[in-house]
């Protein structure tokens, strides 16, 4: 095995061009476990570290963060969790302090496992994912075209994830996952919503509850026609619970040894109808703050 | 490979080290120091936390080559001499201590809550420690020694 140090992005890029097969490693937190189990033996381990800029994050041109695949779920949660509260919420989720002292989002996509909780509320959001080679240069992927099944994603072999494009919350985000305790557990699935009252629509992403993260097209469809963006009334019941029904819909789940199917289905609708609940409560009262 | 690291503050210069190696390994069985524990080799248990520049984390799942050049203080740097930390001393003290596996990732994590909050709450301790796993003390002393070690900063016991 060979251990790859990059100082630059370039040297970084170079060195996933010239091995193909060579694994970035970030916090180490999924690929290390692979290692010391002896599941994978890659040619290289490609050492992110070091490469500075990755660590930064910055408030675009256009006004949308641009945040780098190497800042941690820590500094994530202290320095943009008012600016990505959703991100936030899921990061706060992840594993253990010492874990998220580590851990990435661009460490989450690369893996890009279905049960990833940084995937749900980038897709409610509708973020965009900045990959790059050393021969085609760099390209934006919608985070609703990056997963592309159970732990692919439409990286090329060449190609490493440079950040994530996320534009600041203009409304109220939750996230939620369900799991046997309240630390240190992969998802069993997850849901976020992301209310965007300036187009007067909801964004949603459900997670681990299908071969990947996805939208809930349909609830967020349904959401845009039928909740009350001006009047800003009293959320229905009926309303959230049909918001529920379709977010399930959508989810594709198996039975696993971290729960059944047909709980998953279940649970994602409860998930759903209640991030709504939450989303409505703040955006009522919002505005009543500004009344 | 060769790494190069700082720990406790001694230069330690590496030899031989396999590239996938975790930093755990590399402090336990080259540089003799096995306060950090090797339990899960997954980041569930907590027992091998150790700062890295600073930071507490599991070294199981820091690749040892990450390490090179950084600063690493394990649960053997954190007494000044013959006298312990006032954490440890609060573990001895409060019987947070049964077949003391667990102890040592326990006493580094608390330790860095301690320094960044001052006065915990018992939520704040819970939460920090969440990714500690103690079979053994059903975790009551392992609270009532943090809250000691927490009072004894502050200057509150």
């Amino acid at each position: 095995m060979e251990f790859l140090r990059p100082a630059t992005w370039a040297e970084a890029l170079a060195a996933k061009a010239g091995l193909p097969e060579a694994v970035p490693v970030q916090g180490g937190t999924d690929v290390m476990v692979e290692i010391n189990f002896d599941v994978r033996r890659p040619p290289a381990l490609l050492d992110l570290t070091r490469v500075g800029d990755l660590a930064d994050w910055e408030v675009a041109a256009d006004g949308r963060l641009r945040v780098g695949a190497g800042v941690t779920y820590a500094r994530l949660i202290a320095e943009l969790g008012d600016r990505l509260p959703g991100l936030a919420q899921a990061a706060r989720t992840v594993g253990s302090p010492q874990i998220r002292n580590r851990g990435t989002v661009g460490g989450n996509l690369g893996a890009a496992s279905p049960a990833g909780d940084s995937h749900p509320p980038l897709l409610a959001t509708g973020a965009e994912i900045e990959v790059a080679s050393a021969a085609r240069g760099t390209r934006m992927i919608p985070a609703t075209e990056f997963y592309r099944g159970v732990k692919r994603s439409a990286l090329a072999p060449d190609e490493l994830v440079r950040a994530f494009w996320a534009p600041p919350a203009t409304g109220p985000q939750y996230f939620a996952k369900v799991g046997t305790r309240n630390a240190m557990v992969i998802a069993v699935c997850s849901f976020a919503v992301a209310l965007h009252p300036g187009e007067r629509r909801a964004g949603t992403g459900v997670g681990s509850a299908a071969p990947t993260p996805r939208r809930a097209t349909a609830a967020e469809e349904f959401a845009a026609a039928e909740l009350d963006w001006a009047g800003r009334a009293p959320l229905d019941p009926g309303l959230a619970a049909r918001f529920g029904e379709l977010a399930a819909a959508a989810a594709e789940p198996i039975d696993d040894v971290r729960g059944t199917a047909a709980y998953r289905r279940h649970a994602i609708a409860v998930l759903a109808r209640r991030t709504l609940a939450w989303a409505w409560h703040d955006y009522r009262k919002e505005a009543a703050a500004c009344a | 490979m060769r790494v190069n690291l700082t720990v406790n503050g001694r230069p330690e210069e590496v030899d031989g080290v396999w590239e996938g190696e975790s930093l755990l390994y590399v402090l336990r069985e080259r540089v003799g120091l096995p306060g950090a524990k090797n339990a899960c080799e997954q980041g569930e248990c907590g027992s091998c936390t150790v700062y890295l520049d600073g930071l507490p984390v599991c070294a199981c799942l820091v690749a040892a080559g990450q390490a090179e050049g950084r600063q690493v203080r394990t649960v053997e740097g954190l007494a000044g001499g013959d006298r312990l930390d006032p954490v440890q001393e609060a573990f001895v003290e409060c019987g947070a201590v049964q077949c003391g596996f667990c102890t040592p990732g326990l006493v580094v994590q608390a330790h860095d809550l301690i320094e960044r909050v001052g006065a915990p709450s018992d939520e704040e301790i819970r939460e920090a420690l969440a990714g500690n796993l103690c079979r053994c003390t059903g975790y009551e002393k392992i609270m009532d020694a943090v809250r000691l070690a927490a009072a004894r900063k502050a200057g509150t016991a």
